[in-house]
Parts: C-alpha cells; structure tokens; sequence
C-alpha cells in the first residue's frame, strides 16, 4: 500500500494549495435511501477488510524486502513447503470471505425486493436522452440534457452542473417506495443515480425494475451508465425529490401544460411561430447529431444543410422525420414528438441555414402523415 | 559445449533476408516475431491512450469529437488485449517452452508460422479501419471492446464488419498457438520431466492453452453472429426481431471472463519463475501453485455473469455470481502468500527483473483487492461502469500483465541476445513506470467512487483534478517506454556478455544452454533427473 500512495501523496501534495481541494471526493457517497446505504456500508467493511489484509501482506513483503537481502549478507533458507501455514491461509480467507458474503446478501435481497411499491415510473433511455411516463397518471416527458454548446466547447465558463443539468427534471415524493422501470427504444442504456444507489441497464425489449425510497428532499444527479453511441456522456439524469404536497402540485401542473401542448396541434401557425419553436425543438431533439448548425458530422450523421430531403418533397421529408430511417440511427420521431413539434421542426429545417425552401408545414399535416 | 553448438549453428538451414521472416518455422524467430509485434502494438495502443487521457486532461472537449473518442477507447481496448497482452505471452511461450522443457523448438512449426502471420493481417484489418476513419471515410468501430448489441449490430458502423473478420483471425490464430503449445508440452518435455518437475511458467501456459481453446471459439461464435444479424437477416441480438440483447452478454462474457485469465496465468508463471531466481531460494508451494492455477481456470469458466449484475438478473443468478466469485479470492491469495514465502528468509536482490516482480506482488493485490470488492454484488451496483472499474482492471493488466511481461523481458533477454542489458536504464526505466502506473491509476478509483462513469469523453467538474492527475501520469508512463525500447535495442545490439546461467540463482533448462541460446534449442534431450 505504502508503494502505492507514496507517489499518489506526493502528486496531492504538489495540488494542495489549490483553492479546489474540496473538490477531491474520494470515497463513495451514502446517499439517500436505503439501498445506497447498505451499498456504503458494505463497501466500507469489504475495503478496510482489505485495507487490514494488504497491511499485514505488504507488511510482511516489505519487511523481506528489507532485512532478508544479499547486500545485507543474509544466508538463503531452503525450504519449499509448510502444510501447516498453507491450510492456514486456505481457511482463514473462506471464513472472512463467508463474512463478507452474509452482510451481502441480505443488502442483495433487499434492493431486488420491488414488492409493494407505491408508484411507478416508466424510464425508456433514448439515444441521447431520457423518457419518463409517470405511469397511470397521463404524465410523460423527455428528459434532454441542456449544457450550451458553447460551454462543451470551451468558448463560455462552464455552470456549476456542467454536463449534469436537463431540460424537463422528474419529480417524485419522499418516503414513497417508487419503482422504476427500466427499458430502452434503441441501444442498452444504464441509469444511474448514485444517490439513490439505483444503476439498472434499460435494454430493448426488456423491462428491467428497481426501486428507491427517498429520506430527504432535495435534487440529486446521474448519468447514463452504460456506453451507448456518441453522445453517451451528454444524457444525465435529474430528480428532484419533494415532499408529498408539493409533489401532487408539481404532477398537476405538469398536466395541465400536456393538455395545453396537445391542443397546440389542432390550430393553424404561422411561419414565424413555426419557425421560433421549430428552432427550440430542433435543438433539443437534433442538434446532437445533426448539429445546430444543420451541417451533420461527415460520415457519422448527414447534414440537413442543403441536403435533398431538406429542400425537395415535403412528404418524403415529413417521412423521414416521423418514421425515421431502417438501420440507420434516424429515430421515428413520429413516437416521441407532438405534431406541433414536428411540423415546427420541419418547417425549421426547411427555411433555416440557406435551406430556403419556402413552405411550411402545419401540425394538421403531421396527423394526417401518421 | 559452446563451441559444439556454434558449429551445429553454422549448419543450420537458416534462411537469411526476408525469407527467413515470412517463411520462418523456427520458434525463436517466431517468438521475437511476436514480441516486436506486441511491442509495436503497445506503442500504437499507447499513443491512442494518450490521446484519450490528452482529452480529459480538463473538462470541455478539446481534442477530438465524442464520436472519435468512442473509437479511441474501442481500439485502445482490443489492441492492448489481443495485439499486446496475447501476443506478448505466445512470443514468451515460443521462445521459453521448448528451452524449458528440453525440446529442439515448438512440436508444430508451420502451424507456428501460420498463428504468427495471422495477426498482422487481422490488425491491418482493425487499423485500416482506423486510419479511414481519420481519412474521413467513415467510422472505426466505436462501440467500445465489449462491443454491446445492439450498439455493434444494428447501430454499427460499416466498419464494424471489418472488425468481425478481424477478431476471427485473431481467434484462428490463438487456438492454433494453444494448439501448439499444448503439443509441445504433451510430447516434447525431456525425459524424466513429469508433469510436476515442469517449470511453473510452462505450467501457467499449459492451462492458458485449454482456456485459449475452450473459449476463443465462444468469440469466434459471437462475431458469426454478430455478421449474420448485420447482413443476412438474423435476429440474434435484435429485440425487435425475437432475438436477446442479453444472451449478447452472457456469450462474449463466456469468453470474456477467460479471457481475463488467459491474460493473467502466464504472467504468475513468469513471477514464479522470477522471484525465486532472484531469492535464490526454491519456489514455495509448487504443486499448490499448479492446483490454485488449475483452480482459478475452473472458476473462471463460472463467474462470467459477475460483469453484468446490472442487467436485470433474477437474485439467485447474482448470489451464485457473487458467491462463485468470491471463491477465486483464494487461489488467487495463495499464489500471492507463496510469492511472499519464497522470498521470505532469502537472499535478496533486485536487478530489473526482480523489480518488476515485486512491483507486480504488490500492485496485482491491488488490482485483486479491488476486484473482490467489486464481485460484492449490492455494492457493484455503484462501481459498475465506472471508473473504479477502469482502475481496476488496469491494475490487473497493466501493472499485473504488462509488468510481467517486461519482468520476463528483463529476466530472459540476455539469454535470448547473449547480452546483459543496460541495468541502469532498466531501473530508470522501472522507477518511471512504476511510480507514473500509479499516478497514472490510482486516482480512477477515486473518480470512480465519486460517481464518474466510463467511457464518457466529457465529465462534470468535480471529477476534473484526478482526470488532470491521471493524464500527467499517462504522459510520464507512456514516454517512459521510449527509454525500454531503447534498452532491448542497445541489449540486442550489443553489450557486457552474458554468462550461460546469466544470474546467479537461475535454474532451470533455459540456464543450462548458452547464451545467446542456439538456434534449434535442445536437439538431443537432457535428461531430468
């Protein structure tokens, strides 16, 4: 141990007079609930347990390494064998392993345990974001992380929860047992809140489920675990935990502004109106690949910029956006947007950056497209 | 003797130029073939690390796109594993089984010459991918070494077929190495060297070979179908055409947790070799070094789930998982409690070799203590994917794998040249690797327990002071294997003669030959008493 932190002490102690050393987190966090606790806990015991074992280890090591030396004139021994010590060492580590194992368990036991929950929701990872459906409560909503470019790419100061800070954060009650369920629309994905001590993989046609209780409010961080294309490290996760009224508060709302969003599909936009949210929706729900510039990235996405779909048939690229292209990393977009977004974004692709095309598309022909 | 032999030798039929390259059969040329090759691979594999760490030396993406970075991971990983680690130990293994064992060169040696030539083919394969993909002609592959489905499959790039025909080779090639290595030994050892007078070394590589078998026809398998489900309408891997993203897992794991081994067990049999030699006292524990071998390739065959205890298995899959798990932590202790007994009550020195060795001891724990902790299911839940798992396992396969590898170099190259090497520059060169391996690592444990998730080409600001850490240890590790470049070439050019024992406590075979050793090793048997 002491060769391993030596160089590690020496490197923190060249760092110390940084005015950021509180930043240096070490260890695991014991989170918020139950399951990240008994993962601290148990994590604590496994690694003194092997804290003590490496000090006694090297310990011995070391002090060979120093006294039974030629330089120091020491005369080799001959022996090759010891039954006695060799069961020794054979026993004593089944029975710490077998100590090790019985705390396990029972945390094991307890964080699989999904039974008697008392609300559920439904997380669907995204290439790259998330979709929450607060289930049986008409509630649902993507989750697109929103760091500025320009803080990614270094021309502004990065914000306090750069790269950890979305659009549309879920909200859930504390002391309610929630259970998640987890799948995925496209690639595996893995969310991860380590507060909560909940990492599940969200895997195409499977539903996986865990559960978390949270003691107390606040708002609490995660990212997607699980490496899933380009942007695997820009889709992160926001729960904000509130009390039980404030909650219910918060699901009503949110309510009522879906009934408002989906009712914006049965009017008739103008091009400006169309152009504005289109511009929004597009950055949300394109730019990661296409870029916000519309110019793609060569050979990994196409560019909308001038491209044949953006500035020929209307239907063929109304096709495209709602449907999505077979084996490609086009998604159908048709099942994750409105039609006012659609038509929006359409509109938007078709008149922005020297597209030019002229027309505009209404919500109206969107439905009419499904 | 000298002489004797130095006469055979001018009467071999050695071909000279390119020739006696491409068409070599002799396991020698073979063997260094090898380790260039890997040493090749190690410097191309290096440079992607350091363009990686170069990446998150700060928060905000400076030097590539996420898309490369993803591609620099992926490649990074598959070089190091199949074009260095693999490699390595079947050069080793060429050029010490059949001197260990008394025998004039490997039993197969065509097949020998094949395994080699394989691999070049099979890299060009993956670097070509790379390099149209720095030509701006697509992506290499960017699905990381795991190479998830659906994200290799349907979502592969086009390249990723390349990939596929690349890992057959690979695999041809390994089987027919394990292949050869199990002939040789079988058939070829001296007579009166039974199976328990083998040396350790070719002990380890014994059990290598059965797991190289067993399991790199799994991979072979998982590729096949991999390229059916991207170009012949299968639905293996694909959800939506009744096929199981997880069984994905459950194969390449089949494979992969071998795999770990298979990278691992020659290694222990290089420090068994090593630590005594430089004790000058005989191994502790021989035969209970050969059962806990034999015992952790076993278990290696039943633990494979313990990488995917996020997947959503029932609760009784993850005991078994962890409970089978756990039990490696004692074949495994009782290597390491045998490694510290040998050289217990000594008499100890520590040439380059020795150094190496120990640094290994020492550092291999870590890597185990870490991996215990990680097969405690409920608290793997938090390490899974993150970088505590990156420490981890470069703990294991670098200051583990590679650092035997350089030991064996250290402890075999004077009888391979005739030639001591350059002590001074080896240690130099141990100080600086040693020291920046941990630098270079230590912190992902770290950043992994505060939450950093790997493979991520862009992090959030609390993780960014041990990122920097860890790049600036990247650098000094990386640079640092300029200068034992530079020692293998001066030792192969020249330089202090070798003694045929070449260290004072050497035993065994291999030290009984003269350096450098002759061309066809033992062409009559000694005979092992």
């Amino acid at each position: 141990m002491r060769a391993v932190t030596r160089p590690l002490g020496l490197v923190c102690l060249l760092l110390a007079s940084s005015p950021t050393l509180a930043e240096y987190q070490l260890n695991l966090e014991p989170g918020v609930t139950i399951t990240s606790q008994n993962a601290y806990d148990i994590h604590q015991i496994v690694m003194w347990i092997c804290v003590v074992i490496g000090i006694v280890v090297y310990g011995v090591m070391t002090y060979s390494i120093l006294t039974h030396t030629k330089a120091r004139g020491h005369k080799p021994a001959t022996f090759d064998d010891n039954l006695t010590v060799e069961i020794l060492w054979t026993v004593i580590p089944v029975l710490i392993l077998i100590g090790m194992a019985i705390p396990a368990t029972s945390a094991l036991l307890a964080m699989e345990d999904v039974s008697d929950s008392d609300m559920s929701i439904k997380v669907t990872g995204y290439q790259w974001k998330w979709h929450y459906d607060y289930v049986g409560e008409d509630v649902s909503f993507f989750s697109n992380m929103n760091t500025p470019m320009e803080q990614i790419k270094n021309l502004e100061a990065k914000g306090e929860n750069y790269l950890l800070e979305v659009d549309n954060k879920i909200v859930v009650p504390v002391d309610q047992k929630i259970r998640f369920l987890f799948t995925s629309n496209d690639v595996i994905h893995a969310w991860w809140v380590p507060a909560f001590g909940v990492k599940k993989d969200a895997i195409p046609g499977y539903i996986n489920e865990s559960w978390a209780r949270i003691d107390e409010p606040g708002i609490y961080r995660g990212q997607c675990a699980e490496l899933c294309g380009a942007n695997h490290g820009f889709m992160p996760i926001v729960v904000e935990a509130k009390s039980e009224e404030d909650y219910l508060a918060w699901l009503g709302e949110k309510k009522t502004a879906q009934a408002a969003a989906a009712e914006s599909g049965n009017k008739v936009w103008t091009m400006d109106e169309l152009m504005a949210h289109g511009e929004t929706a597009y950055n949300t729900s394109c730019a990661a690949c296409h870029q916000v510039g519309g110019e793609g990235l060569p050979n990994v996405f196409p560019g909308i910029k001038g491209s044949a779909i953006a500035t020929g048939d209307v239907a063929k690229h109304i096709d495209v956006v709602v449907n999505g292209v077979a084996g490609t990393g086009m998604q159908a977009f048709g099942a994750q947007l409105n039609d006012a977004d659609l038509a929006a974004i359409i509109t938007y692709e078709r008149n922005a950056w020297g597209n030019n095309a002229g027309d505009m598309v209404q919500p109206s022909e969107i439905k009419a497209a499904r | 003797m000298n002489a004797v032999v130095e006469e055979h030798h001018d009467h071999d039929h050695k071909p000279t130029g390119i020739g006696r390259w491409l068409f070599s059969t002799n396991h020698k040329d073979i063997g260094s073939m090898y380790l260039w090759f890997a040493f090749t691979m190690f410097f191309i594999g290096g440079a992607l690390a350091l363009l990686i760490r170069a990446e998150l030396f700060q928060p905000g993406m400076q030097i590539v796109e996420p898309e490369f970075f993803n591609q620099l991971t992926t490649l990074h990983g598959l070089i190091m594993v199949f074009g260095v680690i693999m490699p390595a130990f079947v050069g080793l293994a060429n050029w010490q089984l059949p001197m260990m064992i008394g025998a004039p060169d490997m039993a197969l040696p065509r097949m020998n010459n094949w395994s080699f030539w394989l691999l070049p083919a099979a890299f060009g394969l993956l670097l070509a991918s790379l390099v149209m993909s720095i030509m701006g002609l697509g992506s290499a592959p960017n699905f990381g070494w795991t190479f998830y489905a659906p994200l290799s499959t349907t979502y592969g790039p086009d390249s990723t077929d390349y990939f596929i025909f690349s890992v057959h080779l690979m695999g041809i090639s390994s089987v027919m190495g394990a292949i050869n290595v199990i002939a040789t030994i079988m058939n070829l050892r001296a007579p009166g060297m039974t199976y328990m007078k083998m040396p350790i070394f070719v002990w380890t590589w014994f059990i290598t070979a059965y797991l190289l078998i067993a399991v790199m026809p799994v991979l072979a398998g998982v590729v096949t179908m991999m390229l059916t489900d991207r170009n012949f309408g299968t639905s293996f891997f694909d959800a939506a055409g009744g096929g199981d993203p997880v069984m994905f897992q459950h194969v390449f794991w089949f494979f992969g947790h071998p795999e770990v081994y298979i990278m691992i067990l020659p290694a222990f049999g290089i420090v068994s070799s090593i630590v005594p030699t430089f004790s000058r006292k005989p191994l502790f524990g021989y035969s209970s070094m050969v059962y806990a071998t034999a015992s952790i390739a076993f278990l290696s065959f039943i633990v494979w789930a313990h990488h995917m205890f996020t997947v959503g298995m029932p609760v009784a899959g993850e005991l078994f998982f962890m409970y089978s798990t756990m039990l490696i932590a004692i074949p495994t202790g009782v290597k390491v409690f045998n490694w510290i007994s040998t050289m217990w009550r000594g008499a100890l020195t520590f040439e380059t070799p020795m150094l190496f060795a120990i640094a290994f001891i020492f550092l291999f724990t870590m890597g185990g203590f870490t991996g215990l902790m990680l097969c405690i299911a409920p608290a793997d839940f938090q390490y899974h994917d993150t970088y505590f798992v990156v420490a981890h396992f470069h703990y294991v396969l670098v200051t583990g794998a590679a650092f035997s590898i350089m030991a064996a170099v250290y402890f075999w190259l004077p009888k391979w040249t005739g030639n001591m090497y350059d002590e001074k520059l080896g240690k130099l060169h141990f100080w600086l690797t040693c020291i920046s391996a941990n630098v270079l690592f230590f912190p992902m444990h770290f950043v992994g327990l505060a939450g950093m998730p790997r493979r991520i080409p862009d992090y959030a600001l609390q993780f960014a002071e041990f990122n920097q850490i860890a790049s600036v240890g990247a650098f000094v590790f990386g640079f640092s294997q300029l200068i034992f470049l530079y020692v293998v070439i001066k030792c192969v050019r020249g330089g202090e003669k070798a003694t045929d024992k070449v260290w004072e406590g050497a035993h065994g075979l291999e030290f009984d030959l003269p350096s450098p050793a002759p061309f066809h090793s033992y062409t009559t048997p000694p005979v092992v008493k």
